[in-house]
């Protein structure tokens, strides 16, 4: 895989003291061009579900921007807002809901506006060859069927309560994972017969997971919601940053990744 | 499960045996009879304790054979060796070795236990072997809280609880301090006197050798020397090693007030006074010799008539008849200045501090 | 002779180069216990302790903390055995392997375990074909996973006991007519007892916070498979007070264990 001078880091535990760590290094020696204004080292917090598409947006952003150095940390929502709001250097925040971006403006931490980028529906996932028969929401009650959720608490979770509810569904999982890419994990290694997961994990996992589409998955959308931090080391960079997502570029590899757009 | 080893009670211990350790290699054959007692006496580094555990079958034999009577412990021809565990074997460690985590008095038990004695069978019989070695009221006893002389008397007491067909003692007083090992060295004699096996004890102690051998073997190097009664052994030293190591003057007396009345005729005043049946013993070098009565200080003087005169190693023996008979090392000089030849009589005198007395 | 050493009388002084780097030592580690105390939502934390969510979770983190220490027992005691005096080729690299789970990340320790005794993993597919057994998101796997994880601590400390283990007391046990099984019974087993006993302490307090391989391995599930440190996980994502007071139960028992235990085992394995 190419990597760039693009650093990535996928935060498992909470690591506050890496993430300061880490993100103070990527500002030490810091050479911001002042010509062309978009310079020096970009940090951007993102949901982990955007993983695979903001990594393109962010080699396609070094590239516009040939002095920018892009540091993408993915992890849960809720951690990265915790982060920020723990002071952790950041210039974008883009978390999977609206929640964790409304504790981060809560405690002052936004500069202007946030805009809404993408959707994101459940779908179900099934290991290939779909052992267990899943066509549809309606299977995932059948006795003896190995099923894995999100935790409740974690909000993959909280939307598969919804759908099933919606569905009439009263599902017996065997585990409740802490985040959707454990549940991704164990429909790969057939450990479970299906699983609740975002559309965008499907398509990522294309070729190891096969997807069954739920048509009623509009009951629980996730918004994407995407702001600049307002202590931003580098407020210059982080709104050219938002104004890529934003734009026709961004829709496409959005779309191709399995996001709706709103 | 544990085939039983048949030996009659009156079988020796045959032993011919060549074990390597590294660059050393010790060759030796021993006999033991039953209710024998051989010392193997001889310097550190020359093979002792690789004997003793060789016998106990700890390390294997290079070559040759262990037996008692048509028994076979170890042969290496044959192919035939009995492990450790399964030989008729006492074994009193130089450290003693008792467990640390056990009393005085289930460390006794502990060959009769993992021979599959019930708990209360083995510790009445270790109660038993604890009462005969004197120490009835130290059996709930951790070693650590034991002295010298009491954890040496538990060792000894556990080596004989299995009531073994052979038993080895490596360096039994040699852990203990100077008093202490006076006191002991009597007890010990009468524990290993009264043991009906082979019994085999190691020193380096010359005096440990006399008042423990029925046989003396001296080992030098890897190599049996001299074997032969301590008397034959002190008579007829066949090197300087067994001529310094058990040239030796010893009696049997019996101690009253501040002297011992010897066996052989003759009295010696002693330093510590000690009651009853006794040993006297110092080294040839604490002998002086006189043609005229000295004056004043010794109080241990006695006419003597020189019976031969043997060099040692830079000095002379002189051998004296009594009563008592006693050996004298002098230098060349003063056998000449004191004209000593067989049939010339002289006086000899010891100060009592030379003496080592202890109880017999 | 013996081995025991312990000599109150015998103290060196502490160098005071040393005192600094110590206090900042004890710094680091404690007070952010302190904060979790600090932060402790006090007033509902009753409210919280009583809520089924924590007892059941309690339970379950100690059962099988307890289960997986004496797994670790079982099979690693022998372990210890065979690393501390058995020689053959090829003895380091089985040590290195047995104590690779100490540097593996739990997570990827949990990713294995599914590989090997999930229902499509190498041993996993033939207890499912055979005995229609499935491991994973059961209690069993919460203890194989805890076990996993913690058993090299117990397997260092016991090697480590072992090698304290003076063999002439083995030899004179031999001497004594013990066979191999005797000698270990009655010899080698008690003079090792307080570094074994401090092992298993090590492996209990380890498995009772074992997170990573746990959730998973053994999934979570509230009563089956949702341990304490995973609850106070899931906890975080919505309910900090919540969180907090499961860590504090967790702080609470293992303090209290360890300080309890330790005094009576673990200094008597040093000291």
């Amino acid at each position: 895989m190419r990597r760039p001078k693009m650093r990535r880091h996928g935060w498992g535990t909470v690591g506050l003291a890496g993430a300061l760590l880490t993100a103070g290094c990527a500002h030490t020696g810091s050479a911001r061009s002042e010509t062309t204004g978009v310079a020096g080292p970009l940090t951007v917090l993102a949901a982990a579900s955007l993983t695979e598409s903001f990594g393109t947006l962010g080699r396609e952003f070094e590239a516009a921007h040939p002095g920018v150095r892009v540091t993408l940390s993915f992890g849960a929502s809720t951690t990265l807002a915790a982060q920020i709001t723990q002071g952790a250097p950041a210039d974008v925040f883009a978390p999977a809901a609206p929640e964790p971006m409304e504790t981060v403006r809560k405690a002052g931490e936004i500069a202007g506006d946030t805009r809404t980028f993408a959707r994101n529906v459940l779908a179900i996932a099934v290991p290939p060859g779909n052992p267990g028969h899943v066509t549809g929401v309606a299977d995932l009650a059948r006795p003896g069927l190995r099923l894995a959720l999100c935790a409740p608490q974690v909000p993959c979770g909280a939307a598969a309560d919804t759908v099933l509810r919606a569905a009439g569904v009263a599902a017996h999982p065997v585990t409740l994972a802490k985040d959707v890419k454990l549940v991704l994990s164990l429909v790969k290694l057939g450990e479970v017969d299906a699983g609740l997961v975002y559309r965008t994990d499907v398509r990522s996992a294309a070729g190891t997971v096969v997807g069954v589409d739920i048509p009623d998955a509009t009951v629980a959308v996730n918004d994407y919601p995407i702001g600049v931090v307002s202590h931003a080391p580098n407020p210059v960079a982080a709104r050219a940053f938002v104004d890529l997502v934003l734009s026709r570029t961004g829709r496409t590899v959005l779309r191709d990744a399995g996001f709706i757009l709103p | 499960m544990r085939s039983e080893i048949a030996y009659s009670t009156r079988d020796p211990l045959e032993v011919a045996l060549r074990v390597r350790r590294g660059s050393f290699e010790l060759a030796a054959e021993l006999t033991v009879p039953a209710g024998e007692v051989l010392v193997v006496v001889g310097p550190n580094g020359a093979g002792k304790t690789t004997m003793l555990r060789a016998l106990a079958g700890l390390d294997r034999l290079l070559a040759g054979t262990v037996r008692i009577g048509p028994t076979i412990l170890e042969d290496v021809v044959a192919g035939r060796r009995v492990p450790p565990e399964r030989r008729p074997v006492g074994y009193v460690f130089q450290d003693y070795r008792l467990f640390p985590h056990l009393t005085a008095l289930d460390n006794v038990a502990f060959g009769l236990r993992v021979r599959g004695q019930q708990r209360a069978a083995a510790r009445a019989a270790a109660a038993g072997w604890l009462d005969r070695v004197g120490l009835a009221g130290y059996a709930g006893r951790k070693p650590d809280t034991l002295s010298g002389g009491q954890a040496q008397r538990v060792a000894l007491a556990r080596a004989l609880a299995t009531e073994p067909a052979l038993l080895l003692l490596d360096e039994p007083l040699a852990a203990l301090d100077v008093g202490t090992r006076a006191a002991l060295r009597g007890e010990l004699r009468r524990l290993v006197a009264a043991y009906d096996g082979r019994c085999l004890v190691v020193t380096h102690d010359p005096l440990d050798a006399m008042v423990l051998a029925d046989r003396i073997a001296v080992l030098e190097t890897g190599r049996v020397v001299q074997v032969g009664s301590p008397v034959e052994v002190a008579r007829h030293p066949r090197t300087g090693y067994v001529a310094g190591l058990v040239g030796l003057n010893l009696y049997r007396g019996v101690g009253e007030g501040g002297a011992v009345r010897l066996d052989g005729g003759g009295e010696l005043a002693v330093g510590r006074p000690t009651p009853g049946p006794a040993f006297v013993a110092f080294p040839p070098t604490a002998v002086a010799l006189y043609r005229v009565l000295p004056e004043g200080s010794p109080r241990n003087r006695w006419p003597t008539t020189v019976v031969d005169l043997e060099p040692v190693a830079g000095t002379i023996r002189v051998r004296l008849a009594g009563p008592p008979d006693v050996l004298a090392e002098v230098t060349p000089a003063a056998v000449a200045d004191l004209g000593l030849a067989p049939g010339v009589a002289v006086w000899a005198s010891v100060k009592a501090v030379e003496i080592t007395v202890y109880p017999a | 002779m013996t081995r025991v050493g312990s000599d109150p009388g015998h103290r060196t002084a502490t160098p005071a180069a040393l005192w600094l780097p110590a206090s900042v030592g004890v710094a680091f580690l404690v007070l952010p216990l302190a904060a979790l105390l600090a932060r402790a939502p006090w007033r509902t934390l009753p409210a919280h302790l009583a809520g089924p969510v924590v007892r059941t979770a309690l339970r379950l983190s100690l059962v099988s903390a307890t289960a997986a220490t004496a797994v670790s027992l079982l099979l690693g005691v022998p372990l210890a055995w065979v690393l501390a005096r058995s020689s053959f080729r090829g003895k380091r690299l089985l040590r290195a392997l047995v104590t690779v789970p100490l540097v593996l990340p739990p997570v990827v320790g949990g990713v294995a375990l599914l590989l090997a005794f999930g229902r499509r993993g190498v041993i996993g597919r033939l207890l499912d074909s055979w005995f229609g057994v499935s491991l994973p998101f059961s209690t069993a796997a919460v203890v194989l996973a805890e076990a996993f994880v913690a058993m090299p601590f117990l397997v260092i400390a016991v090697e480590g006991a072992l090698h304290g283990v003076d063999r002439r007391y083995e030899e004179a046990a031999v001497v004594l007519g013990a066979s191999r099984w005797e000698v270990f019974r009655r010899v080698t087993l008690p003079l090792m007892a307080p570094g074994v006993a401090a092992g298993a302490m090590l492996c209990w307090a380890r498995a009772l916070g074992e997170f990573g391989a746990t959730i998973t391995f053994a999934g979570s599930y509230p009563g089956r498979t949702e341990t304490v440190p995973i609850a106070a996980y899931l906890a975080l994502e919505s309910d900090v007070d919540g969180a907090v007071a499961l860590s504090l139960v967790l702080l609470a028992v293992s303090v209290l264990v360890l300080v309890g235990l330790r005094g009576r085992w673990v200094s008597g394995a040093i000291g």
